[in-house]
């Protein structure tokens, strides 16, 4: 009997996995990023059927609305040929196919072993708690129980901040530039200077 | 009620790791608020900062397990941090007389190691696969950073992006591994993760999600066939730089690998035995081949580095808490011997630059002897002739593979070593027996006091630091059985 | 004193051999001889304590030399009878031979050095007559081989002399291969190697057995017969003789030393020293009766066709050495240190007179080159015909009249044939056999130096000279040993059983029955020896005096006899056939196939340019391709993953 949640399981997750698909096999790059917010979406409506409401949104605020924007722009700027580098990987396809039919091949048999036994639910760290919402159940253990692993993350991202700057940022000394300080610290005299000027000749 | 974090002297053993990080947040403030000059005086600061940290990790150990269960201070780790902060902060000192010619006279370079140094901090006391991951993220995007951090080079761009590239490979086959392990376990905290192995039957996705991880962490310590990067990275980053990747980062993902193998995966020994066995071999055996035909002088030191993590996994691979000890030993040695060499390549410059081909050596003897006679021990300590601290490195993790009757592993290990020999001797045969070509400027006085030290350690290991070393790595290595 | 009697010549060796070149030559000579003198002295006044009977075994402790397990071993210097019989005989001719050579070898550039080799000889051999255990034998035993090969080979710019030296070194080896067997065997059946300990334990040993190539032995006759096959290689016996007439090469004082009186004897010395080891074994007994025989009688019949001077009397010791073991063989073995003791006198004196005959030719060696030299050289000549009357063994049986040979070479014929049976009359005619032979080729060659027109060129004949005073007072010495030793010391060594028990005091075993039996012998044997010396005198007069053609028409008459005797029954070539070339070709197959081509061009040269291909592919591999790394890292998990599967057996 297919339920509702069950029918809507199926149709994100194969949509998702189709649109992985597509997103390495599409010839256009920005195909491929539009492909790559199709599996956003999709995954977030599969974290919208397992409860995970903040996830999902979160998922489609950061994902889709910053991070496959942004991939967005970055590929119609830089105008890559994919088409030149991919000629270059087809000559490696075979062997390719065959090293990613072995990896299918395991993976299908840890997907065939994998059972949720009950032990591995009982002991899980943080019980599920209906009661709450899960923002709030979120919010309860970030700063308490997983304080570390949030700043810990913090740091990563102060990390990618300096790394972004340090080899990005250029200080062009011909270029000038907006200083408020001085601007607004300026006095007359010092901006204004009156010259007598001779008629007839000009500055 | 969910943390158990109740009072400020309750982070005790945490204190080295929020030392550095605070310290790293104000020398970048700092840093901002000064003139662009005063790079040197960050890095300088950022040196004083970590000797600080390890006078801390040792003379004031506090030990346990806090944040839940995400962090754990023991003997082992405050071994490891030694090595990390010792490595970290040489790497600085090294950096310090060449940072313009290299572009790292930023304030941001010492604050990216320090940031660095404290994620690898975190990998050597992480006790749960997030803090784990993360740690390693922390280290490695500071690592990418570095990397690239001379811009206007190509091939310094270039190290930086396959590093980052490959690297985030790596991460997400170990973030793959790390959730299969979670799925299959139900915990992503290393001890309690052993206790479902032990409950269960080992299944085949906790085999694979082991063996994702592992290969995730293998990148780190570049162990073949997951080294790729290393050659191309040592050589494009700036010198200063990759002595720094060469040393420190190759200690804290050798730690991790090591507490990850020997405590959550106790119960099926027998399976990671395979993988590092598997590891070991092919990185001693290929970097010994490949090693041969290089020209450069840093790439050479990536085959020698790749190498060497192999003879270190020999230690690993016997299981038992004396190849551990092997392990502790040799990273010991190794940092201390690649942080020497490393002063000895930077102190070789001549008017137009850097001298980075071998075949530039030539009749260094003659020119610089000291540099020459350091880069000869460091060469014999490196294949692993007595007395040298090299061969005692080598003679501890074989030991433990004889002890494990591992028998054809140390055959293979004695026979790469032979082989790398060829390539050692090689450098000191250019060194002293072909004629000069080139006229070297001026050593600085910092390298010069660096290699004073790490020849001093290497030649008088056996009866300084030998005794002590071991004995401190046997008490690392207890602390994980 | 025994300290000093062993380590003097030590000290000087290494004063001589380290300092030659800063105190000089002369110094050299005079300190080494000196030293030796001094050694000699100590060693009568030893002797002659033992002599009158009065001195007890001495066993003087150097150190602890050796604790292994419970073999706890000292360095003992053991001084018994036996013990003082070599030191008088090692350190008397080892000093006038220091003596004889600083005249002997006074052109030669590297005299210090020949002094230091002839001191370091000396002592080695005198460790080797103190040993009180085997290792400390061994030791000595060793160590004189390796004197004699630097001696044999002191000419060394020589290629007959170098060669000499390796095959005196190698044919020795092959008897050491058997005295070590013989010493572990001795260890493993007695459990103690030294010789008071090993003969103490032959009792409760008697019949244990061993495995030995394969098969059960009598544990204490194998042991006997390696021991006695280190014996044969040291005394130059039939089958491994070869080397003593080559190790002519080196300097005569040399082989007057080394050849003749002292290292040769070494293994007549061994035997005697393990007598209680050999008395039980009759086999063992027997085998060096009939290999002491056949080398008498062999060594006598080469003898008597050699040309060259020093090689008829190098034949002449090989045949003697004979004589001594069939006397040890016989149960006798008095009688063979006997033979040794006046042996070293008359043989010594034969070579340091051939070395002045030699000299006084400007070393011509040919004896066909000489001849008419009586008239030159009248006391080299009169020192010639006694140590000739001496080997012969000239005396008058029955009477204390004779010289030194004469007792001690009848006393040993007697022997055998008291003895009896097959072997005891097989030794024994083959004994009176090789007299006469003996007799023949001694007087061969004092007819041809000495008698007749001279063959020499004029310029060499004219000039021809008595030697100076200090190679001839030497010789003078020995004269007095050839001619006295025997009578001297007859009572001591072949006299009544009684005396010679109490004379030799338990360092050999003595049978008293025995030597009563052998003095009791019928009287045409007492007499056979002098007849067949006689017969040997008057066959030697006939050929080279009365009728001088007759020997060149007897060897054109038996042109194949006569080769087989000049060649030495063609054992040089037969080895050279058996061993040498097979040796050779394994030697050029190692060395071409194995060496050459397997070692250096395959392993080590072809490895090299293995590891070379192996290099230049991994170098290929790291192309810089990102993608091509990052496929690498995904083939390296995929075969992580099968590797964990296969090697987990997860699937089975």
């Amino acid at each position: 009997m297919m339920t509702l949640p069950l029918f809507f399981f199926y149709l994100f997750s194969i949509i998702a996995v189709a649109s992985a698909l597509m997103v390495i096999v599409a010839r256009n790059p920005v195909h491929s990023v539009l492909y790559l917010i199709v599996v956003f979406v999709n995954s977030a409506g599969l974290f919208m059927l397992a409860g995970a409401e903040f996830l999902a949104l979160i998922l489609i605020v950061v994902y889709v609305g910053a991070v496959a924007v942004l991939f967005l722009f970055v590929v119609m700027m830089l105008e890559v040929d994919f088409g030149q580098m991919r000629r270059g990987i087809l000559q490696y396809m075979p062997i390719g196919v065959v090293i990613g039919a072995i990896l299918l091949l395991e993976l299908l048999l840890v997907a065939g072993s994998f059972v949720i036994t009950p032990e591995v639910m009982s002991s899980s760290v943080i019980p599920i708690d209906n009661t709450m919402e899960n923002t709030r159940a979120i919010g309860l253990v970030l700063y308490t129980r997983y304080v570390y692993l949030f700043q810990a993350a913090g740091a990563v991202l102060l990390v990618a901040m300096i790394g972004a700057i340090v080899l990005t940022l250029r200080h062009k000394p011909n270029i000038k530039r907006q200083d408020v300080v001085r601007q607004t610290s300026r006095k007359r005299h010092e901006a204004v200077e009156i010259k007598s000027v001779k008629s007839g000749e000009g500055l | 009620m969910n943390s158990d974090i109740t009072s400020f002297a309750s982070l005790a053993p945490a204190f080295p790791e929020m030392l550095v990080a605070a310290g790293a947040i104000v020398l970048l403030l700092f840093g901002i608020f000064t003139k662009k000059e005063r790079a040197n005086g960050v890095a300088m600061a950022a040196v004083v900062l970590l000797v600080a940290t390890a006078g801390i990790v040792i003379f004031h150990p506090a030990q346990g397990v806090i944040f839940n269960g995400g962090f754990i201070a023991d003997e082992f780790a405050r071994f490891m941090k030694v090595l990390v902060i010792g490595g970290a902060a040489f790497a600085l000192i090294l950096s310090l007389p060449s940072s313009r010619q290299h572009q790292l006279d930023k304030f941001e370079y010492s604050v990216l190691v320090l940031l660095a140094t404290l994620g690898m901090m975190m990998m050597v006391s992480a006790n749960d696969l997030m803090s784990l991951y993360l740690g390693l993220e922390l280290q490695s995007l500071a690592a990418y950073v570095l990397a690239a951090m001379k811009r206007d080079s190509a091939r310094a761009t270039e190290a930086g992006l396959k590093y980052f590239v490959l690297g985030a490979l790596s991460s997400g086959m170990l973030l793959y591994g790390a959730s299969l392990i979670y799925g299959f376990t139900g915990h992503t905290q290393l001890d309690l993760i052993v206790d479902q192995i032990v409950m269960g039957e080992r299944s085949i996705g906790l085999i694979f999600g082991m063996v994702f991880l592992l290969a995730g962490i293998a990148f780190k310590i570049s162990a073949v066939p997951f080294h790729m990067w290393t050659p191309d990275v040592y050589e494009g980053a700036p010198t200063p730089v990759t002595a720094f990747l060469a040393s420190a980062p190759k200690v804290a993902a050798m730690a991790l690998l090591v507490r990850v193998v020997t405590v959550s995966f106790a119960p099926i020994t027998s399976d990671w035995q395979q993988i590092v066995i598997f590891l070991s071999i092919a990185s001693m055996v290929l970097a010994a081949f490949a090693a041969i035909g290089q020209k450069s002088l840093k790439r050479l030191v990536a085959y020698s580095s790749i190498g060497h993590v192999g003879f270190a996994l020999v230690g690993l691979s016997s299981g038992t808490a004396v190849g551990v000890e092997g392990v502790a030993i040799y990273m010991a040695i190794y940092v201390t011997m690649t942080i020497g060499l490393f002063a000895c390549i930077l102190a070789l410059r001549t008017q137009n630059g850097a001298v980075e081909d071998i075949a530039e050596l030539a009749g260094l003897a003659q020119r610089r002897p000291f540099v020459a006679a350091m880069i000869a021990v460091l060469m014999f300590s490196l294949i692993g002739l007595p007395p040298l601290a090299g061969f005692f490195a080598k003679w501890h993790v074989f030991l433990a593979a004889i002890e494990a009757r591992l028998f054809v592993l140390a055959v293979i290990g004695v026979l790469a070593s032979a082989i790398s020999a060829f390539y050692y001797l090689r450098i000191v045969k250019t060194m002293y027996f072909d004629e000069p070509v080139l006229e070297y400027a001026a050593v600085p006085r910092e390298l010069t006091a660096v290699m004073g030290v790490t020849g001093f350690l290497v030649i008088t290991y056996f009866v300084t630091v030998g005794g002590p070393l071991a004995a401190a790595a046997r008490v690392a290595s207890g602390s994980l059985f | 004193m025994v300290q000093a009697i062993v380590f003097l010549p030590l000290i000087g060796a290494l004063i001589a051999g380290l300092l030659g070149r800063v105190i000089g030559h002369r110094v050299s000579e005079y300190i080494t001889t000196g030293l030796l003198m001094v050694s000699a002295v100590l060693s009568w006044i030893v002797f002659v304590g033992f002599w009158g009977g009065e001195s007890e075994v001495m066993r003087v402790e150097v150190m602890r030399w050796i604790q292994v397990g419970d073999m706890d071993l000292r360095w003992i210097l053991r001084v018994d009878t036996l013990t003082a019989i070599m030191l008088i005989v090692v350190t008397t001719v080892s000093s006038l031979v220091h003596l004889y050579s600083i005249g002997y070898m006074h052109e030669d550039p590297h005299r210090s050095r020949f002094f230091a080799y002839l001191s370091l000889f000396t002592f080695a051999m005198l460790m080797l007559v103190t040993a009180d255990n085997f290792l400390q034998m061994f030791f000595g035993w060793e160590g004189v081989g390796l004197a004699s090969y630097l001696l044999i080979g002191f000419w060394y710019t020589k290629p007959s002399a170098n060669a000499a030296a390796m095959k005196a070194f190698v044919v020795n080896r092959v008897g050491d291969f058997g005295f070590a067997l013989g010493i572990f065997g001795a260890f493993m059946i007695l459990g103690d190697i030294t010789f008071d300990g090993a003969f103490a334990a032959i009792a409760g040993n008697e019949d244990v057995t061993i495995n030995f190539l394969g098969g059960e032995f009598h544990a204490l006759t194998v042991i006997s017969l390696l021991l006695f096959m280190g014996a044969m290689g040291k005394s130059a016996q039939f089958l491994l003789h070869t080397w003593l007439p080559d190790a002519m090469e080196g300097p005569t004082p040399v082989s007057a030393l080394i050849h003749a009186a002292t290292m040769v004897t070494a293994g007549v010395f061994m035997v005697a020293r393990l007598s209680p080891i050999f008395e039980t074994s009759a086999v063992a007994l027997t085998v060096v009766v009939v290999i002491g025989a056949i080398t008498a009688f062999f060594a006598a019949t080469v003898g008597l066709v050699q040309n060259d001077i020093k090689r008829v009397i190098a034949y002449s010791t090989c045949s003697q050495l004979g004589y001594m073991f069939v006397a040890l063989g016989a149960g006798i073995y008095s009688a063979g240190i006997f033979h040794l003791f006046t042996h070293a006198f008359f043989k010594a004196l034969l070579f340091l007179g051939a070395g002045a005959v030699i000299h006084a030719m400007h070393h011509e060696q040919d004896m066909r080159n000489m001849g008419g030299l009586r008239k030159k050289i009248p006391i080299t000549y009169a020192l010639m015909i006694i140590g000739t009357l001496a080997l012969t063994g000239v005396g008058i049986p029955g009477t204390p009249f004779g010289f030194a040979g004469f007792f001690s070479k009848d006393a040993i014929i007697e022997s055998a044939y008291a003895m009896g049976g097959n072997t005891g009359m097989f030794a024994f005619w083959l004994l009176v056999v090789a007299a006469l032979f003996t007799s023949f080729y001694s007087w061969r060659l004092i007819h041809l130096t000495f008698h007749g027109p001279t063959r020499a060129d004029h310029h060499t004949y004219d000039h021809a000279h008595e030697s100076p005073n200090v190679m001839m007072v030497p010789l003078y010495i020995l004269g007095i040993g050839a001619v006295l030793a025997g009578t001297v010391f007859y009572d001591v060594f072949f006299g009544h059983g009684e005396h010679v028990t109490h004379f030799f005091h338990g360092s050999i075993v003595v049978n008293e029955e025995l030597i009563d039996q052998a003095h009791y012998v019928p009287l045409w044997v007492k007499w056979s020896a002098t007849i067949a010396m006689l017969l040997g005198f008057a066959g030697a007069w006939l050929a080279y005096v009365r009728d001088p053609g007759l020997p060149a028409r007897s060897a054109a008459a038996n042109p194949g006899l006569y080769n087989f005797l000049l060649n030495a029954w063609y054992f040089d070539k037969l080895y050279d056939t058996i061993f040498v070339r097979p040796a050779r070709w394994i030697g050029r197959a190692f060395w071409r196939g194995f060496d050459d081509y397997l070692v250096d061009q395959t392993i080590t040269e072809g490895l090299g340019n293995r590891i070379k291909g192996i290099t230049a592919q991994v170098v290929r591999l790291q192309s810089g391709y990102l993608y091509h790394y990052a496929f690498a890292m995904l083939i390296g998990i995929a075969a992580l993953l099968t590797w964990a599967i296969a090697a987990g057996g997860l699937l089975g």
